[in-house]
């Protein structure tokens, strides 16, 4: 199966293929068919080729498919790098992407741009795929571009509503920001090291750069800056929730499980540089832990059932980040693999929702969808549970736990970080079942037609089993001492060290942990279903920091006075293109000759005749003068 | 006879050709202007004969018999070439035909 690795990007990419060239002139059962059979068959491709890589016990497996760039001493290659890492990546991409795929099957249907979305998904797998399976940076690059690219198309989808392509454009320009801090660190790697394979340069900063030294941080923090761009942390943060103007499966596999984590991918890969640049890792835990509140209380304010979850995503992928930042690698990416399963789970379930309801995105408006909608109301409890990590019995209890233990006892870890993490996961709790209490108990506000069909069920029941059964690979010490997930992943990451003193207050943190999200339930069930007057007047009496919450702590307001307002003025400025008056001044010179000698033409012949006598003239009489 | 100077006979020839030319400016009738060629023509033929005198060898003569045919002939591929400009335009004003003009 070695040989075969190089399919698990392809097939996805030939799927596009086929539909690009077949799609406008196929049925709409042939269209799905081939769009997610394709990343089917790379997802069942995965799990054998998982399976072998895992019970060979090779570390690593190697495939070169293409020689692409020899340039004397630079050897790039299209060439593959499966360890375990990648491997966690590519299931979680192919088997989530699948069943997002299959979702899409009958929620698109009824689109005229059935094909085009599959296309358009289609690439976005093969891109993905090829971003973690690139054994050196430019190839990983290359995928990186080719995310960004579908994101925009995706969220662009139904074009023909301005404020889609304004959405899409502001990601785009945005992640751009972070893929030019991103371009600058590969150019950066490449004069100091001499090369951009990933493995070489794990091998030789080490030996050229001391720790600390300023070169290498300086590398830190753009490649710090690349991943804030794609993770939509901050700064960059502000186009994640605009870029749910995209259909839902879209926000489900680009913008929870996917695309927004590969900065946090980049950032484990290249842990070697950020081992080296203490300062830089310090600040992907301070971006991660400062990016988790804010977007928790943005959360809590929102009334747009998808903007909740972006938000949350936000919050989320900040844990990821915070986990990184002490050290933790292992635990940011089994953080990664729960949250892109639940995340998942709830935009689909959310889509779903919003689609039986006939496109009402307002939660305010929904209510009492529990009994109407049994099978989507249940995993989305579950997916619910396992964001707000309720104990013991959801995937999301373990992984965020873990984060949390690691905040403060990790050798990295301080009090600042914990007290972050503690703090939000309380308002997770909080703003995941109010969303939950609103949407789904009370009285109906909007009328449901009909249920969902079996195609939208599978995936969601799919989803909620992995939510709640794959924490159960990694059980923290005071629980059980299962370590499977890390396991996997240590010949590739490093273990963290934890700081002596604290390993007996291990399960002292973790009640503290479950109670407050338990507390954070209990609050929101109080605040919605019990006395609803209760939120009113919250509401009422914080209402200035409440806006400043719903904006997103105004951070596109800034953006718009600092960036947007100056880029417009000095535009207008130059609207008569200034520095071009010069060449229009040459084109008329040209052209007023022109005319001038077009006139010498008239066409009669008598014109030309006198020319010619003139001409002879003039010849002999200099003639005449020289002689 | 007396001798005709030599100068007489280029200044006629050289004055002949200037008033060809002069006519073929200013005439706007093709077959006008077609005679006028005619006559530089015939002026270079004569300062032809001219020089053929003065070097006393029967070149000049044979030129001019060469410049008479090829007038001849000029002349009918130009008549030929005035019938069909008639026959497009309707008019003999060398003006007319000013398509190819900028």
């Amino acid at each position: 199966m070695k040989e075969l690795l190089w399919l698990i990007p392809a097939l996805p990419f030939a799927g596009a293929l086929m539909l690009i060239m077949l799609g406008s002139r196929s049925s709409k059962n042939l269209v799905p068919f081939i769009g997610a059979g394709s990343v089917g068959l790379s997802a069942l491709l995965t799990l054998i080729t998982g399976i072998q890589f895992l019970s060979v016990g090779d570390n690593v497996w190697t495939q070169q498919v293409w020689n692409w760039i020899t340039v004397m001493n630079l050897n790039l290659n299209f060439s593959f790098y499966l360890d375990t890492l990648s491997l966690v990546f590519i299931f979680v991409i192919t088997f989530v992407g699948f069943l997002i795929h299959l979702y899409s099957a009958e929620f698109m249907r009824e689109d005229e741009g059935y094909a085009r979305f599959f296309i358009f998904l289609n690439l976005f797998v093969g891109s993905m795929l090829i971003l973690v399976l690139a054994d050196n940076l430019l190839l990983m690059y290359f995928g990186w571009e080719g995310v960004g690219l579908c994101s925009y198309l995706l969220i662009g989808f139904w074009y023909n509503e301005e404020k889609n392509g304004y959405a899409a454009r502001k990601a785009f320009i945005m992640t751009r920001v972070g893929d030019t801090a991103l371009a600058v660190a590969l150019f950066m790697l490449f004069t100091t090291l001499g090369t951009l394979n990933i493995q070489e340069i794990a091998t030789k900063a080490p030996e050229v750069w001391a720790v600390g030294s300023s070169v290498v941080v300086l590398i830190g923090f753009l490649l710090l800056g690349g991943a804030v761009g794609k993770s939509a942390q901050l700064p960059l943060q502000s186009w994640l929730p605009d870029a749910m103007a995209g259909p839902s499966p879209v926000s489900a596999l680009i913008h929870a499980a996917t695309m927004v984590t590969a900065g946090v991918y980049l950032i484990a890969r290249m842990h070697v540089i950020f081992e080296l640049a203490p300062l830089a890792q310090t600040w992907v835990g301070i971006i991660g832990a400062i990016t988790l509140l804010i977007a928790g209380f943005s959360a809590l304010t929102q009334h747009d059932l998808k903007r909740i979850l972006a938000y949350s995503t936000i919050s989320q992928i900040g844990y990821m980040f915070l986990a990184l930042g002490v050290g933790a690698w292992s635990a940011a990416i089994f953080h990664f693999m729960i949250h892109a399963f639940f995340k998942a789970l709830l935009f689909l379930g959310a889509g779903a929702v919003i689609m039986l309801l006939h496109h009402e995105h307002n939660i305010f408006r929904m209510g009492g969808l529990r009994k109407k909608m049994p099978v989507i109301f249940w995993t989305f409890l579950i997916g619910s549970a396992s964001l707000a990590a309720l104990p013991l019995i959801t995937g999301g209890f373990y992984s965020k736990d873990q984060i949390l233990w690691f905040s403060l006892a990790g050798e990295k870890g301080n009090i600042w970080f914990f007290l972050a993490a503690l703090i939000g996961a309380f308002i997770t709790a909080m703003y995941t079942f109010r969303m939950v209490f609103v949407t789904f108990f009370g009285e109906e506000k909007t009328h449901v037609s009909h249920d969902a069909g079996w195609l939208i069920k599978t995936p969601l029941i799919v989803l909620a089993i992995l939510s709640t059964f794959a924490g159960f690979i990694e059980l923290p010490h005071t629980l059980g001492h299962v370590e499977l997930f890390s396991g996997l992943l240590q010949p590739v990451l490093p273990d963290i060290s934890l700081q002596a003193e604290l390993t007996s207050k291990e399960f002292i943190i973790q009640l503290i942990a479950a109670g407050l999200s338990i507390g954070g339930v209990y609050i929101a069930y109080y605040t919605y279903v019990n006395n609803p007057a209760f939120a009113s007047r919250i509401k009422s009496e914080i209402n200035v920091p409440y806006n400043f919450w719903h904006a997103g702590w105004g951070f596109d307001a800034l953006y718009n006075a600092v960036i947007m307002r100056p880029f417009v003025f000095i535009s207008t400025l130059s609207k008569g293109d200034v520095i071009d008056r010069l060449y229009e001044g040459l084109v008329a010179i040209a052209n007023f000759f022109n005319r001038v000698f077009a006139s010498t033409q008239s066409g009669i012949m008598r014109w030309y005749m006198m020319a010619i006598v003139i001409g002879t003239l003039l010849v002999v009489t200099l003639s005449l003068l020289m002689l | 006879m007396k001798n005709v100077p030599l100068e007489a006979g280029l200044i006629l020839s050289g004055i002949l050709f200037v008033l060809g030319l002069i006519s073929v400016l200013t005439r706007r009738n093709i077959i006008f202007m077609l005679i006028s060629v005619e006559i530089m023509l015939n002026a270079a033929g004569l300062a032809f004969i001219v020089a053929g005198a003065r070097w006393a060898q029967a070149d000049g003569q044979i030129m001019f018999i060469f410049i008479l045919t090829m007038a001849a002939a000029e002349v009918s591929v130009g008549l030929a070439l005035i019938l069909q400009i008639y026959h497009q335009l309707k008019t003999l004003d060398s003006d007319a035909a000013n398509k190819m003009r900028g």
